[in-house]
C-alpha cells in the first residue's frame, strides 16, 4: 500500500487515483476513488450520487477553471506533476485556496520529490504523493527548508513587508 | 545600500543548509543528477566544461568592501585566484570543486551574500543602472525599487518552477541604461499630471534564440500595486507559457502569440483579483527599504571644473581618462568613476583577487565604501570628490584600472564563450582581445567616438551582441568555430536588434572585418557622428559591399 504525506504526517493510503482511460462503468460505487477530469465533465451527476468518497485529478495542462463551479463535490483535488520542473499547478493551487476557497485536500501527485514540497505546501498543497521510489519521511523533512519567507501566500497571508511593520 | 536584518539574514542561511544536504543527498547517490540539476542551477551552480561555475548574486550590482575583501578571500581559498563580472552584474567564478560549494555559500552568508536564483527557470538578478542615486538625469532612485522586487521574487514559491527563466530591469532615470526593453519585464518609474509616482511596464523583450524589442502593456501602474500586477504578469507566464519546446518558452513567445494587447488584458483579469490584496506596498515598507539608498555624507563642495581642466592639460593621460571614465555626478564636487575591466590581454570583466582587495580599499577611502558592477562588465565607484580624481587616478593605473575605454570599441561586452562555458559554439574572449590589439591607438580610438562591441559564444546570447552596435555571435561551421557579425544594434531607449551582415568568418579574419566596418563607418562619418548614427543613415549596404569585396 502506497504511504503517502497529509496534513505534516505519512499515512497509509485508501483513495484510489483512477487512470486516464478507466471506464466509468467498472467505478465501484463504494470506493474512495479519484477520477480523471475527463470523467468528471461527462458523468458528474453520476459520479455524485455514489457511496464513496469522491475526488478528481488534472493533468497539468488542464485548468482549474473547469471545475471552479463543483468544488463541494470533492474532498480531493489531485494535482498531476508529469515532471517535477512543470511548475503550472503552483498556480492552481494557489487559485484553488485563495480565489475559489476551496477547503478540501489538495494533493500532488507524479513525479512528486521531496525538494518540492516545501515550495508546494506553500501554496496550498496539503498532501503529497510522493514518487514511489522515494521515502516519505526523508520528505517530510523538506517541509521545515525554512522557516522565514518573504512573500504572501496559503500558508502566510501577509508578506514578509507586512509583518516587518507589526509590532513583535 | 541594503543591509540586512535577522529575516534576511535567516533566509540565506536556511538556503545554505538546505544545498549543503541537498549537495550532500546528489553525492550519497539519493538524488540523480537530472534531480539535482533545476536545485543547483537556482543556486547559480553550473557544471560546465572544465569545471562547475559558481554565479553569485549580486543585486542591482551593489557591493560592499567587506563584501569584496570576502570574494577576494574566497577566490583565493577555492578558486584560481580570480573572479568574473557578469551582463547581469552577477560575479562568477570558473574553478570551484562541488564539494566545497556549500562552504562558499556559508562564507557569503557571513556578508550578506548568496547564489540564489541566478541561474535556472525563475526570476533571475533584477538589474538597474550602474549610476543609480547619483546620475543627473534621474527622476528617482530604482534601487529600493530593485530590492523590493528582490525580495518579493527570492524563493516565490509560485513562481520557482517556471516556463524558463526570467529578467526584470529597473530604469529610473531619462536615458536608458539598464537595457529595460530586451528583459521580460522592464520598468520605468514615471510620474502622472499630479506628481504621483508609477511604472511604466514593458513585457516580453529579450535576446537569445528570438531577440525582440519587449512591448509596453501599461503606460502607469502606481507603485502601490507594482507587486501584485508584477504577481498576475507572472502567473499568467506561468500558466501558460509554452512548456514544450525550450526554444519557446520565453515569455516574449507567449506575448507574441497571444499579441501585447491580449496579454495585457489577461493580466488586467487576473489583476483585478489580486489587486488591493496584501500585496499592496504601503509607504512604511518604500521608507523601510528607501532608508538604505539615502545620499552618503556628502560634504559641501563645489566643482573643480578648473582645477580637473589644468590637470588634464598638463597629464594629456587623466584628461583622456576623465573624458571616458568619469560621469557627471548630482552632488557638486563629487563624480562617479568607472574602472575598466578591459584592458588588452584580460578576458573581459576578469578581476584578479589582489585587484578585489585593492578595490575594496579604494571603495572605503575614496566612495564611502561601496562599488556597484556594470552590465558591460566595468566597476563603478559612485561618489568619489573631484579633487581626489587625480590621486585616484594614478592608483587606478598601478592597478590596471585605467585603461581610458569606456563605451569605446575596445570597452567590448563579451561572454565566457568556448573557454569556459559548455554551451558555447566558438571562443569569445579571444575575439576580443584580437580586436583590441587591433585597435590599440588610443588616439585613433577616441576620433572614433562611442561604439559598442558585444560578443556571444553562441545564441544564448550572454554577451548581448544583437544589442552591440556591432555585434559577434560565434557559430559553428561544419564543427569549425566562425562568426556571424551584425551591425546596428542598440540596447538604449528605443532599442533596436542588430542586422546581420551576411555569411559568417573565420576567427583570424575577423581583426580585418572589424577594420574594414571601421573604415566604412569613418568614410561615411559626418562630423563627430556616432557609429549609429552613421549606421542608421547610410544603412547596412556599404558595410556588406566592403567587407564582402573580392579580394583584389
Ligand atoms: S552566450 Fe553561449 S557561450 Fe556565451 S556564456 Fe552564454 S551560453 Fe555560454
Amino acid at each position: 500500500m502506497q504511504r503517502i504525506i497529509k496534513n505534516g504526517v505519512v499515512v497509509d493510503e485508501s483513495w484510489h487515483l483512477l487512470p486516464q482511460d478507466t471506464p466509468f462503468e467498472s467505478v465501484s460505487n463504494s470506493d474512495d476513488v479519484i477520477v480523471p477530469l475527463s470523467m468528471w465533465l461527462e458523468h458528474g451527476r453520476a459520479l455524485t450520487v455514489r457511496d464513496g468518497g469522491l475526488g478528481v485529478w488534472l493533468e497539468s495542462d488542464e485548468q482549474i477553471e473547469d471545475i471552479a463551479d463543483d468544488l463541494q463535490h470533492f474532498q480531493v483535488i489531485a494535482l498531476n506533476f508529469p515532471v517535477f520542473t512543470d511548475g503550472r499547478h503552483f498556480s492552481s493551487a494557489r487559485l484553488l485556496r485563495e480565489r475559489y476557497g476551496y477547503k478540501g485536500e489538495i494533493r500532488a501527485i507524479g513525479d512528486v520529490l521531496r525538494d518540492q514540497v516545501f515550495l508546494m505546501h506553500r501554496c496550498g498543497f496539503d498532501a503529497f504523493a510522493i514518487r514511489p521510489d522515494r521515502d516519505p519521511e526523508d520528505a517530510l523533512q523538506s517541509l521545515r527548508d525554512f522557516s522565514v519567507t518573504y512573500q504572501a501566500a496559503v500558508d502566510q497571508p501577509l508578506p514578509l513587508f507586512r509583518r516587518r511593520a507589526q509590532p513583535a | 545600500m541594503y543591509v540586512y536584518d535577522q529575516y534576511d539574514q535567516q533566509i540565506v542561511e536556511e538556503r545554505v543548509k538546505q544545498f549543503r544536504d541537498q549537495i550532500r543527498r546528489y553525492l550519497a547517490g539519493e538524488l540523480t543528477d537530472a534531480e539535482l540539476l533545476p536545485l543547483r542551477l537556482q543556486n547559480g551552480l553550473y557544471i560546465q566544461r572544465y569545471a562547475p561555475m559558481l554565479r553569485l548574486a549580486v543585486p542591482y550590482g551593489n557591493l560592499r568592501s567587506e563584501q569584496l575583501r570576502k570574494l577576494a578571500q574566497i577566490t583565493r581559498d577555492y578558486d584560481k585566484g580570480y573572479a568574473h563580472i557578469s551582463t547581469r552584474q552577477n560575479i562568477q567564478l570558473n574553478w570551484p570543486e562541488l564539494e566545497d560549494v556549500p562552504d562558499i555559500l556559508a562564507e557569503l552568508a557571513t556578508v550578506q551574500m548568496h547564489s540564489i536564483q541566478t541561474s535556472g527557470n525563475c526570476i533571475r538578478n533584477t538589474t538597474t543602472d550602474q549610476f543609480a542615486g547619483v546620475a543627473k538625469d534621474e527622476l528617482i532612485d530604482p534601487r529600493p525599487w530593485c530590492e523590493i522586487i528582490r525580495q518579493w521574487s527570492t524563493f516565490h514559491p509560485e513562481f520557482v518552477r517556471l516556463p524558463r527563466k526570467f529578467k526584470i530591469a529597473v530604469n529610473g532615470a531619462v536615458r536608458d541604461r539598464a537595457a529595460i526593453e530586451v528583459h521580460d519585464i522592464g520598468l520605468e518609474a514615471v510620474k502622472n499630471d499630479a506628481g504621483e509616482l508609477g511604472f511604466r511596464v514593458l513585457v516580453g523583450g529579450g535576446l537569445g534564440r528570438t531577440p525582440i524589442v519587449g512591448s509596453f502593456i501599461n503606460e502607469f501602474m502606481p507603485w502601490q500595486h507594482l507587486l501584485s500586477y508584477l504577481e498576475a504578469i507572472l502567473r499568467i507566464y506561468n500558466r501558460y507559457g509554452r512548456r514544450d519546446n525550450k526554444f519557446k518558452a520565453r515569455i516574449k513567445i507567449l506575448v507574441k502569440a497571444l499579441t501585447p494587447e491580449v496579454f495585457a488584458q489577461k493580466v488586467d483579469q487576473e489583476w483585478q483579483h489580486l489587486k488591493d490584496g496584501p500585496l499592496t506596498l504601503t509607504q512604511q515598507e518604500v521608507d523601510r527599504v528607501s532608508q538604505y539608498f539615502t545620499a552618503p555624507a556628502y560634504e559641501t563642495l563645489a566643482d573643480e571644473a578648473a582645477l580637473l581642466a589644468s590637470l588634464s592639460a598638463e597629464h594629456p593621460g587623466f584628461g583622456r581618462w576623465r573624458m571616458r571614465n568619469v560621469f557627471e555626478h548630482k552632488q557638486p564636487g563629487y563624480a562617479a568613476v568607472t574602472l575598466s575591466l578591459k584592458p588588452t590581454g584580460t578576458a573581459p570583466g576578469d578581476i584578479t583577487d589582489k585587484q578585489l582587495d585593492a578595490l575594496a580599499d579604494l571603495a572605503d577611502r575614496y566612495s564611502f565604501g561601496e562599488v556597484r558592477t556594470t552590465h558591460n562588465q566595468n566597476i563603478v565607484l559612485a561618489d568619489v570628490r573631484q579633487a581626489d580624481l587625480f590621486e585616484l587616478w594614478g592608483e587606478l593605473r598601478e592597478l590596471g584600472f585605467a585603461t581610458p575605454n569606456i563605451g569605446l570599441l575596445t570597452d567590448i561586452i563579451c561572454c565566457p564563450g568556448g573557454d569556459f562555458c559548455s554551451l558555447a559554439n566558438a571562443k569569445s574572449i579571444p575575439i576580443a582581445e584580437a580586436i583590441q590589439r587591433r585597435f590599440d591607438d588610443l588616439d585613433y580610438l577616441f576620433d572614433l567616438g562611442e561604439i559598442d562591441l558585444n560578443i556571444s559564444g553562441c545564441m544564448n546570447a550572454c554577451g548581448h551582441h544583437h544589442v552591440g552596435h556591432i555585434g559577434i555571435l560565434g557559430v559553428d561551421k561544419k564543427g569549425e568555430e566562425f562568426y556571424q557579425v551584425s551591425l546596428g544594434g542598440s540596447s538604449g531607449r528605443d532599442a533596436t536588434l542588430g542586422q546581420i551582415l551576411g555569411p559568417s568568418f573565420a576567427q583570424d579574419a575577423m581583426p580585418d572585418v572589424i577594420g574594414k566596418i571601421i573604415d566604412v563607418f569613418v568614410e561615411h562619418r559626418e562630423e563627430d557622428e556616432p557609429f549609429l548614427d552613421t549606421f542608421r543613415r547610410v544603412g547596412i549596404a556599404p558595410f556588406k559591399e566592403r567587407v564582402y569585396a573580392a579580394n583584389h
